[in-house]
């Protein structure tokens, strides 16, 4: 039985329901066509990043003559929809927080992988541009050896406070901290709103903050800020203990960074090949995502203009799409 | 046997000796381990952890990609069914969201507009009107144009869309099995704790399963929101039918009513009111669910929440979550009043025909109105923008005030309760040994309520103590614990005041259904802006939860003392002093002690939201579970909250049956 079969649109009309209801009632399947007339449905998940992305990919489509619908969805239960053929395609998956989840759904053989955006996403510790001056050195990861006491709150210290990221997000900063030797004790928020709005209440009152902040994100255009550098990240730094600073320890390094990418039901192929071309050379870079975002987040301009007029001034580059 | 340990307390040297030994372990447990070489008597070893995990994990996957009735699989049945239920969900989402649309997705055309704001919110006032008179009608008009005017009315209208649909599917399958359980006490007792477990397991322990069946929408999310909602519908229904006085039921034997006849036409039309109350409930359980329902598809007021907040936009958030308080306030409102509305006698008039219905009248003709004129005059069908006003500047620019001008008294004050009453207790429930806690419920259990609570407690702690989520079970109820305790501290005084000041009442309910239907996260940002996550800010988040039940029996249960004995303290020369607490506090002691287990019910209902400002307990390994797509472990850690809801109810429940048999 092929799933596809099984597919309805979100939004149903009377008529259009109620016999798409019959043919499901009789098990008949309407031979596909060339290309599906059916909707495309693109997920909008909780950041306006996606949401860019997800809208300039949608009116892209459009001007392909495809019709679009948007469904909002939680990042991780999107895969659900995702493998079973109710959603379609989402736009940033990151490499940093879904790589395995997007290898379990391309091992089913329901989810493909669509390749990158174009944009990487960078994660690492970040802090505030004043705490440079209570930590000299900085950014260089070594000064925070000696100034440790400077990132702390009353309930850790003498140990820094360190904001990291969700449990589920991994990181291994537990261990980044022991094997570096810094003094720092990590708290883990349960969503990424919660470390903004720590970094917020802190950044009002000047006082001491040291985050897990990550790229492309409007981050750097409110703040003022930088990430730490740890020694570089390489794949044997978190594998061998020999490799890096420190002989006996794996974690010795900063974070790997990853790439965004399009992941899509494993259907999409078939039923809108042109479609599926498109999304796959979709790219953009996270110059032009950081612009987008600050322009939508922080001065309050409406999403659908800041998309136009990224399609209008792009259409050499998304016509090739 | 049983009877014996009920009708004689144990002397209360006993458990202060227990008290004082719990205490002592705590602190001493891990070096005597050590010293005797029984650590595994205090730290579960975990390599006895049962890996029922992994397999649970497996049968879902199974039951999902696999099981099959032969001619078609359990996932298309399922599919097939959530298609029959879409049918009304898309016809509701249309006529009051997105209007009437031909064809699908951007080619999509609309070809009837929905309900302008103006005709919804008449027939709102109207409904209003009908069930209470103009007071109601015009808290109708307010909420409605509260909606309109902040622009959040689409939005808005696709929670109603989604409420709308859910509420009779809830209340007929709530109703249904209501009666069979009524009908039925085999039934009855299989149900029970089906229905705790339904009440318990946090939505996001079985929402992954709900997606793979169900798929993506507003589907799974009203079932979602259905299995969450049932239980009161379910416990109502039994509740009023249980109520309904035995000269009817003699009466109908009398007449000779068939079993169906009965139920039609004396017990169900007796005990509407009771009913109603359900069907209440089934509302306020579904504007709680908001927010997760819009994680999986609903859209809708919850989704705007999480959008606002994840931007740090602390005034949309809060305007959103307000929207939803002020629609469940409207919906509670005029389901109440339907509930205890008396039809008035019929008057036979002899006024032309649409006089006679004047209020489903002016509906029609305001729909119709609006309908044609919103063709020329855009502003009939949607509200214009330039009327809407905003307040979302001044919620950032007020938690900013705060923060730069009292934040050291507030840490202060965090630290104050970090150091004397946080940190100390947390220490405790960690220290204790796993074997001395398990013995003391088994023993508890026995002296307070016989054999079968040592037994239940036993065996549902010890699930916990297997699957290896103990120490996250400890952290749970040392946070629920605390929270509830200062929940009474701070709830029962104002449940005393709201019972005993007049106009004090009035203010209280609209703040404790605030409380209880304004999104967690919406005031979670802020108080971690000021308190920093950690266990402090979970501690705020659930006891501000956790209080609504508190006010409201506490209010409930001083209502409902005989005014003749407070008459009888009048005569004798009582003070008010004196009346509150001799006559009124004593006889409303049972009802207050049922709302504490409803606080436990509650406190516990919030782990899931603690979790976000990083704690360490059973809500994160559910949350964890979510994001890694581990139905197995979400499952498991999910039934541990279950548990732990269950366990200490029944033993609220035997506490309270002592303390009023001795008082």
């Amino acid at each position: 039985m092929n799933s596809s079969h099984n597919r309805r649109p979100a939004h149903w009309s009377v008529v259009g329901g109620s016999t798409a209801l019959l043919a499901a009632m009789l098990g008949l399947a309407s031979p596909s066509s060339a290309e599906s007339t059916d909707p495309i449905k693109l997920t909008l998940n909780d950041w306006t990043g996606q949401h860019i992305s997800a809208t300039i990919m949608g009116k892209v489509l459009e001007s392909k003559g495809l019709s679009v619908e948007y469904v909002q969805a939680d990042y991780i239960a999107q895969f659900a929809g995702l493998a079973s053929g109710d959603l379609d395609v989402a736009m940033e998956i990151w490499d940093t927080t879904a790589k395995q989840l997007v290898a379990d759904g391309v091992a089913t053989g329901k989810i493909e992988d669509l390749g990158g955006t174009g944009m990487k996403a960078r994660e690492e510790w970040w802090y505030p541009s004043y705490m440079k001056e209570r930590c000299p050195g900085l950014p260089d990861w070594t000064a925070l050896k000696s100034c440790a006491e400077a990132f702390s709150t009353p309930e850790t210290a003498p140990k820094g406070r360190y904001v990291g990221g969700p449990v589920a997000w991994g990181g291994n900063d537990e261990e980044r901290i022991a094997a570096l030797g810094l003094d720092f004790e990590v708290v883990h928020p349960g969503t990424d709103s919660i470390i903004f709005a720590e970094l917020e209440s802190a950044y009002q009152r000047k006082a001491p903050i040291m985050i897990w902040g990550y790229e492309p994100h409007w981050l750097n255009a409110k703040y003022k800020g930088e990430f730490v550098e740890f020694p570089p990240y390489a794949p044997e730094c978190y594998t061998d203990p020999a490799w890096g600073i420190n002989p006996d320890a794996t974690y010795d390094c900063g974070k790997p960074t990853g790439m965004i990418r399009k992941v899509a039901w494993s259907g999409v192929k078939e039923q809108w090949p042109t479609a599926y071309d498109a999304i796959k050379n979709f790219q953009i870079s996270n110059a032009e995502m950081s612009e987008m975002v600050s322009r939508v987040d922080l001065k309050g301009e409406d999403l659908n203009t800041v998309v136009d007029g990224w399609i209008a001034a792009n259409s050499a580059v998304w016509q090739k799409w | 046997m049983q009877r014996a340990a009920l009708s004689k307390p144990l002397p209360a040297a006993f458990w202060l000796a227990l008290a004082a030994l719990s205490l002592s372990l705590a602190f001493y447990a891990k070096p005597l381990g050590e010293a005797l070489s029984l650590e595994w008597l205090v730290d579960y070893p975990k390599l006895w952890i049962v890996p029922i995990q992994s397999q649970i994990s497996a049968a879902m996957h199974w039951l999902i990609d696999e099981a099959s009735f032969g001619l078609f699989t359990l996932r298309e049945a399922l599919r097939f069914l959530s298609g029959l239920m879409e049918v009304p969900m898309n016809l509701a989402i249309e006529g009051l969201a997105t209007g009437l649309l031909s064809g699908t997705g951007s080619r999509a055309v609309e070809i009837f507009p929905p309900l302008s704001w103006i005709a919804v919110t008449v027939i709102f006032a109207a409904t209003g009107h009908y069930a209470k008179g103009w007071a109601l009608a015009f808290v109708q008009l307010a909420c409605f144009l509260y909606l309109a005017l902040f622009g959040q009315w689409h939005s808005a209208m696709l929670t109603l869309a989604s409420i709308a649909v859910t509420l009779p599917f809830g209340v007929a399958v709530g109703l249904a099995l209501g009666i069979a359980c009524h009908t039925w006490s085999g039934f009855d007792r299989f149900m029970r704790p089906v229905l705790d477990l339904m009440q318990t397991v946090p939505v996001f322990a079985y929402l992954v399963p709900i997606l793979f069946m169900f798929g993506f929408g507003p589907v799974s999310a009203m079932i979602a929101t259905i299995i969450y909602a049932l239980p009161p519908m379910i416990h109502n229904t039994t509740l009023a039918l249980k109520a309904v006085p035995d000269e009817l039921r003699e009466f109908g034997t009398m007449v000779g009513c068939t079993p169906s006849q009965m139920m039609r036409k004396i017990l169900l039309p007796s005990a509407l009111s009771g009913l109603m109350v359900g069907v209440n409930q089934v509302i306020m359980s579904s504007l709680n669910m908001v927010i997760i329902a819009s994680m999986i598809g609903a859209g809708g007021l919850g989704y705007d929440v999480l959008f606002s907040l994840r931007r740090l936009d602390i005034g949309a958030g809060m305007e959103a979550g307000l929207a939803i308080v002020v629609l469940a306030i409207a919906l509670d409102r005029l389901s109440q009043a339907l509930a205890t509305r008396h039809p008035p006698a019929r008057k036979t008039t002899s006024r032309a025909f649409p006089l006679n219905y004047p209020r489903s009248f002016l509906c029609v003709a305001v729909i119709a109105a609006t309908w044609i004129g919103g063709n020329w005059i855009e502003a009939l069908q949607t509200f214009p923008e330039g009327w809407q006003i905003s307040t979302r500047q001044y919620w950032g620019e007020l938690v900013k005030a705060i923060n730069l001008n009292f934040y050291d008294q507030l840490e202060a004050v965090k630290l104050f309760f970090l150091a004397t009453l946080l940190l100390p207790v947390k220490g405790f429930m960690l220290g204790l040994p796993w074997a001395w806690v398990i013995g003391l419920i088994a023993l508890g259990g026995y002296k307070l309520g016989g054999w079968r609570l040592a037994l239940l407690g036993t065996m549902l702690f010890g699930f916990i103590l297997l699957t290896g989520q103990w120490d996250y079970a400890m952290i749970s109820l040392y946070l629920c614990g605390v929270s509830v305790l200062l929940a009474i501290l701070i709830g029962a005084p104002l449940g005393i005041l709201a019972a005993e000041v007049k106009g004090f009442s009035r203010v209280m309910r609209v703040a404790v259904d605030t409380l209880q239907t304004l999104p967690t996260f919406v005031y979670l940002i802020p108080v971690v802006m000021l308190f920093n996550s950690g266990d402090f800010s979970a501690l705020i988040a659930v006891t501000l939860y956790a209080v609504v039940p508190v006010i409201r029996y506490t209010a409930h249960g001083l209502d409902q003392v005989s005014p003749n004995l407070i008459e009888a303290g009048k005569m004798i020369g009582c003070s008010k002093w004196q009346i509150l607490t001799k006559i009124k506090l004593p006889l409303a002691a049972p009802h207050m002690m049922l709302g504490l287990s409803q606080t436990i019910m509650f406190a516990l209902s919030m782990l899931v939201i603690t979790a976000l400002v990083g704690t360490r307990d059973l809500g994160q390994q559910v949350y964890t579970a979510l994001s890694q797509a581990d139905p197995g472990l979400g499952l498991i850690a999910g039934l541990s909250v279950a548990f732990i809801a269950i366990v200490t109810d029944r033993f609220a429940a035997v506490a309270a049956k002592w303390l009023t048999a001795g008082g």
